[in-house]
């Protein structure tokens, strides 16, 4: 029932926050996702306790075999916890904006964590296909409402690339299913499935396709970084830190184990677009000037790493990945957090704009130079460990691609540092100048970030341990088959 | 109701001597289904009650009795025969129950023309505009030239077989004549020129935007699904055994190719709300010829739940359409500001149309698509009806743009009541509940 708890939670309160207007709105949805937060860690809890408790079936659509099954395994678990403290993290840095019809904007919030959720307990593909466009539609009114100029058009466009790659899946899904022996969408029934190669060959684009547009992969990935600009700071959060993870979520759930064949062939490809991706994103995030651009080519750059670590094809690289998955969650948001306060106080986002704001706001400061540096992977911080597992695990399979990837750390280096240079060091003007430092609410919602970098930079045992399963059932079923 | 105009002096009232009509109705309709069983036929054999029939006549029985709530007082707005025009309509509704269980090809024409006839007249009931006149005039001569396909067709299919009996023309046996390879595709024909299938679609948007608004809702919703179960029940049922198969089966799925695309590349192009959902009528008809090229269960639940989805989101979004004084996409800007529950409401059919899960429209699409997976030799075409799907997001979140995120402020030409509120809140719980539990439509058959 907990995990049952974890999407009704926000889907029933995200209805309710519709009706409710002025500060009501926020006050509820923050005390909604800490109730979220709250089921969450009892969920971890339970899931090291009694695994199987976390499982729940219901008779969904008999017609069609499709049932309501819920469940989490380790990387489930993960990834809930981690939109389970995304979510109070966004809206204690928001508490102090006063968004146009709260009640709404609140309401869609908590009804994208419900499709985040569903999405990342699914055990039954055509649930899975219902939580994956569940968790787009709030995200799509969100942009467009509370976005920037020209946040319209670059939502829409965001929406239908979305849309057609979905789509794309959905056929997948119906033709896997009428060849499953008992026509169910379960996941065991799609796993235990032995596909024929070729059918496996071009299922693989159908699957791939919409997981590489979600991630986004080179060259998929055209949407994102207009989408991360012009959408309000709270909902890039949820989408580069929670919602990208669906799509590598996506590869590691369904696609390598329901058609191991048709990954298997076709991997490289795979790997060299990630690897493409990462060099071109890493280009093109150091010539950048805007800072919510920065870090969106910043972030296809890492996601390309991780696209790359999954078709790598061993141990190590899993692991990485799905440590990765919820550590690159965490310091994006960190960064996302510190952006909105420049925003916030600043109302600028193009770096030449700014400067100087260390001598006023040191605490900002530090913050930023911090997540920073677990956003480029220096050792001690959260983002080491899963970066060195999975360039680890890429040099087993091809030390050419591991070292191409591998100039992606030097540039990370080279645009995340030369931000850090424009932002807050140099010469301050008479805006920058006017720069206060960190507010309590948004010491707390920093401070809970740094806290996580450094843990889990220092003791990552636990993230280690919560997706080890997970890893082992990927590489028994994905590549042995 | 021919004669309500003479008792009832108030035409508003008219309207629910209407709804009482519908209600009786459906009640028949499922008296009728219960008598019948699982199967039987009637009139020596011409008519067959199957569970598929009565299921439709529900549907369509249903739907109108959420038109004439919806849509039912801007009847009035149209012109002085109210009572004929609701006579007119029901008249149509005959039509329909006749194409849900024709078993002979004489009660299919009969079925065909009992729906048309009506249909243009009611195209010109606005007698003094001139776009209504044009409509009429177009959609008689074009359908008085399918007429005679579709007759000639018959003809044929008689002269091959010796039969008019759709289930004892033993067409899948021995070798397929000429006579009756002429007689499927000049009824092919016919029925593609009746659901508005490319390329026979020419006279779609023209009647669509030239008939009193009212009307076409009708036109493009429970009508055109009709059209199809008649498609659907002459294909499967005669044409559909041994090699014959293979004779209709490509073209028709060139043709749902050609729909497709047609439809949705020239809705993207519209300026209208009204012209861009006669384009995406044709757009839908597309999807729903799936269900006539992959002959299978899954295409007759398909079809079943389209109807519904398609109908009551339709309705839905035209019934809006008629209180609003402006139809382009410019007269939505700003609506969910002036009219939330409109704007909301409006939303909800629109996802429907594109086929966002938990929404009605997802399954019916999910049915359709699965029935052409299903057949194996189609995935092409359920490709390009994916692709189409996705272009179809762009028209139909325009309007959804132009509600939410423009500004201006759209007008109403009509009182919004609280009970047509009340009845657009029960329509999106209609089109939610089918989204999330089809199978309460499904257990029917």
């Amino acid at each position: 029932m907990l995990t049952v708890l974890l999407i009704l939670i926000p889907l029933v309160t995200g209805l309710i926050t519709f009706g409710l207007k002025g500060p009501a709105a926020k006050v509820f949805s923050l005390l909604s996702s800490l109730a979220s937060l709250v089921v969450a860690v009892i969920a971890w809890q339970q899931f090291s306790a009694a695994p199987e408790s976390l499982q729940f079936t219901q008779s969904w659509i008999p017609q069609l075999g499709s049932q309501f099954n819920v469940g989490l395994d380790g990387m489930g678990t993960m990834l809930c916890l981690l939109t389970a403290i995304s979510f109070p993290l966004i809206f204690i840095t928001v508490y102090n904006r006063d968004y146009e019809k709260p009640g709404a904007f609140y309401g869609l919030m908590l009804l994208s964590q419900a499709g985040l959720i569903g999405v990342f307990t699914a055990y039954d593909a055509l649930l899975f296909y219902v939580f994956w466009e569940l968790a787009l539609i709030p995200v799509y009114f969100l942009c467009s409402m509370w976005g920037g100029e020209r946040a319209v058009p670059v939502t829409f466009k965001f929406f239908v690339y979305t849309f057609a790659g979905s789509l794309l899946m959905l056929v997948g899904i119906i033709y896997i299913y009428f060849q499953t022996p008992d026509h169910s969408f379960s996941w065991t029934s799609f796993t235990s499935l032995q596909l024929s190669t070729q059918d496996q060959s071009w299922l693989f684009w159908l699957f791939f396709v919409a997981f590489a547009i979600k991630m986004p992969v080179f060259p998929f990935h055209t949407w994102q970084p207009d989408t991360y600009e012009q959408s309000p700071t709270p909902v890039t959060m949820v989408l580069s830190g929670i919602m990208v993870k669906m799509g590598l979520f996506g590869v590691i759930r369904w696609l390598l184990p329901v058609l191991p064949q048709g990954a298997f062939m076709w991997q490289e490809v795979a790997i060299v677009l990630s690897i493409i991706g990462i060099i071109y994103a890493s280009c093109i995030a150091i010539m950048q000037s805007d800072l919510k651009r920065l870090i969106a080519y910043s972030s296809i750059a890492h996601i390309g790493l991780m696209s790359a670590a999954i078709f790598a094809n061993n141990e190590q690289s899993m692991q990485g990945v799905q440590v990765q998955m919820f550590n690159h969650g965490i310091n994006i948001i960190g960064l996302w957090i510190v952006v909105e306060i420049i925003q916030n106080r600043l109302n600028i986002k193009n770096m030449s704009e700014m400067g100087g704001i260390a001598s006023y706001a040191p605490k900002l400061a530090i913050v930023l130079v911090v997540v920073s540096l677990a956003n480029i992977a220096l050792p001690l911080t959260n983002g080491f460990i899963g970066e060195f597992l999975m360039f680890s695990g890429l040099f087993q399979y091809n030390a050419w691609f591991a070292a191409i990837a591998g100039l992606a750390i030097i540039l990370a280096a080279v645009y995340m540092l030369r931000m850090l240079q424009k932002v807050i060091f140099g010469e301050a003007n008479a805006l920058t100048a006017t720069t206060t430092d960190l507010k309590s609410g948004e010491m707390l919602a920093i401070g809970a970030v740094i806290v996580v970098i450094f843990f889990l930079g220092v003791y990552p045992k636990p993230l280690l341990e919560l997706v080890h399963s997970t890893t082992a059932i990927v590489n028994a079923t994905a590549w042995v088959k | 109701m021919m004669f309500a105009g003479l008792f009832v002096k108030n035409k508003q009232h008219i309207k629910y001597y209407a709804i009482a009509g519908t209600i009786i109705a459906f009640i028949a309709n499922w008296y009728d289904g219960q008598l019948a069983g699982g199967s039987s036929t009637v009139l020596y054999g011409m008519l067959e009650v199957s569970s598929v029939s009565v299921l439709f006549n529900g549907i369509a029985i249903g739907c109108t009795f959420l038109y004439f709530l919806l849509c039912g007082s801007a009847f009035e707005k149209v012109g002085e025969d109210v009572a004929d025009y609701f006579a007119l309509v029901f008249f149509i509704l005959a039509g329909i129950t006749l194409t849900a269980s024709f078993s002979n090809l004489l009660m299919l024409f009969l079925a065909i023309e009992i729906i048309s006839i009506p249909q243009y007249i009611l195209a010109g009931a606005d007698k003094k505009n001139l776009k209504s006149n044009e409509a009429s005039l177009k959609y008689f001569l074009t359908g008085s030239f399918t007429t005679g396909i579709l007759l000639m067709g018959i003809a044929l299919l008689y002269g091959a077989t010796g039969s008019f009996n759709i289930r004892e023309m033993g067409l899948g046996t021995g070798d397929l004549s000429p006579l009756a390879l002429c007689g499927i595709l000049l009824t092919g024909f016919a029925l593609a020129f009746k659901v508005s299938a490319a390329p026979f679609h020419f006279w779609t948007p023209d009647v669509y935007d030239g008939s009193p608004t009212v009307f076409t809702a009708f036109m493009a919703t429970i009508v055109k699904a009709a059209s199809f179960l008649a498609f659907i029940r002459l294909f499967h049922v005669s044409f559909s055994e041994g090699s014959i198969t293979g004779h209709w089966q490509l073209i028709l799925a060139i043709i749902t190719a050609a729909t497709l695309l047609i439809g949705n590349f020239t809705a993207v192009f519209q300026q209208s709300v009204k012209r861009m959902l006669a384009y995406s009528s044709i757009a839908q008809a597309g999807f729903m010829l799936f269900a006539v090229v992959a002959f299978n269960e899954t295409a007759t639940q398909g079809i079943m739940l389209y109807a519904i989805a398609y109908s009551v989101a339709t309705i839905g979004i035209f019934s809006i359409l008629l209180k609003l004084k402006d139809y382009t996409f410019e007269g939505y800007n700003g609506l969910a500001r002036t009219q939330p529950l409109l704007a909301l409401a409006n939303t909800v059919f629109l996802l429907s149309l594109a086929g966002i899960p938990l929404t009605a429209g997802f399954f019916a699409k999910y049915f359709l698509l699965s029935a052409a997976v299903q057949q194996g030799n189609l995935l092409w075409l359920v490709i390009v009806g994916v692709l189409c799907a996705a272009i179809s997001a762009y028209y139909y979140f325009r309007v959804i743009m132009a509600m939410y995120f423009k500004t201006g402020d759209a007008e109403t030409n009509a009182p919004i009541t609280g009970g047509y509120k009340g009845l657009l809140v029960t329509a999106v719980a209609v089109v939610i509940i089918l989204g999330v539990f089809p199978g309460l439509i499904l257990q029917f058959l």
